[in-house]
């Protein structure tokens, strides 16, 4: 197979790849998370404030880990180096 | 902005030598002017007379609100940090707002943006530091439990940065893809969902990073104070055990 087609099935793949499996774990984690925040609320409804916006930090560093999974999704498809080094390569 | 584009960096209008003045920096620019003309507007008549002014009113909101915050989350004065954690607050959020201007390109859904205000912070957590409690006593909160703790903190302090630079980016990059993506699929009310999810992604983001900024801020100064307040409180513990 040329290096333009195998190149580009691999990046396709793998950006489809990296996406789906990077929003498992965040995704567990994040349900958890607000899981056991609803509950604390429901115990402790006098915390609501800061409960809520420690809630949102977590959530916040949790999700950065599926952000970066979309990230290198994001130039697989559509910045990917060595796809633009075989395009310049063969002269298109 | 098109589909194919990952950031509005690529859209350059002028060029000179290693100058490029692209999309990013004039949006950058245009919501710096919106937002200093605003405060100018708002704040050229002020008077302690009632009633209060609608804009002076919502300003002396969004301060309060952000006072507040700042001191619950520091524990500390907000008079020291107010400055520069509501400024990064204040510019996140008015540019992810302004979104809803057809045509516009926040200018945080480029990297070097995002990057750039990451760095700030990462200047701003020594400067804050040693400010608070000295050169010397800020240092050795690097070699703190022991000395071989001291990659782990330095690699921590510039993953961290890392980290609020790409979630920012990934979070209103990914809002204007989506709705990109959508409005060539579904052109007529599915995208303006997803807009308005994305404003409201925006706006958590903003909130997130001026809160990320303040912790890490008061991580470098928390320490210190409660090492003293342990070394000050230690003697008369022994005291009233013996």
């Amino acid at each position: 197979m040329e290096g333009t087609s195998l190149i580009g099935m691999a990046s396709v793949f793998t950006a489809g790849i990296t996406i789906a499996i990077g929003a498992i774990g965040p995704a567990i984690g994040e349900g958890r998370a607000v899981a056991q925040a609803l509950s604390s609320i429901a115990q402790q409804p006098d915390e609501l404030n800061s409960i809520t916006r420690t809630l949102f930090v977590g959530l916040a560093m949790i999700e950065s880990t599926a952000i970066y999974a979309f990230v290198v999704s994001m130039i697989i498809i559509f910045a990917n180096p060595f796809w633009d080094h075989v395009v310049a390569a063969s002269g298109g | 902005m098109d589909i194919k584009d990952i950031t509005p960096d690529q859209i350059v209008f002028w060029e000179w030598g290693i100058v490029h003045l692209n999309l990013t920096i004039v949006v950058t620019w245009a919501v710096m002017a919106l937002m200093v003309l605003g405060a100018w507007l708002v704040t050229r008549r002020l008077s302690s007379d009632f009633p209060l002014s609608r804009w002076e009113n919502l300003l002396e909101i969004l301060v309060q609100a952000m006072q507040n915050e700042v001191r619950e989350v520091s524990r500390q004065s907000p008079r020291l940090y107010l400055p520069f954690v509501g400024t990064l607050f204040l510019f996140i959020l008015v540019s992810n707002i302004l979104s809803v201007v057809p045509g516009y390109v926040a200018p945080t859904a480029s990297l070097s943006t995002t990057a750039a205000l990451a760095v700030c912070v990462f200047v701003a957590v020594p400067v804050y530091g040693i400010l608070s409690s000295g050169l010397r006593n800020y240092l050795r909160q690097y070699v703190q439990p022991t000395v071989i703790m001291l990659p782990f903190n330095i690699i921590g302090e510039l993953s961290r940065t890392l980290a609020l630079a790409v979630r920012l980016f990934g979070n209103i990059m990914s809002g204007s893809k989506i709705v990109a993506i959508l409005l060539a699929l579904t052109p007529i009310v599915f995208p303006v969902v997803m807009h308005a999810l994305g404003l409201l992604t925006g706006v958590i983001q903003a909130y997130i990073f001026a809160i990320l900024a303040m912790v890490y801020i008061a991580s470098g100064t928390r320490a210190q104070q409660e090492r003293e307040q342990k070394q000050t409180a230690s003697p008369q513990e022994k005291g009233e055990e013996s």
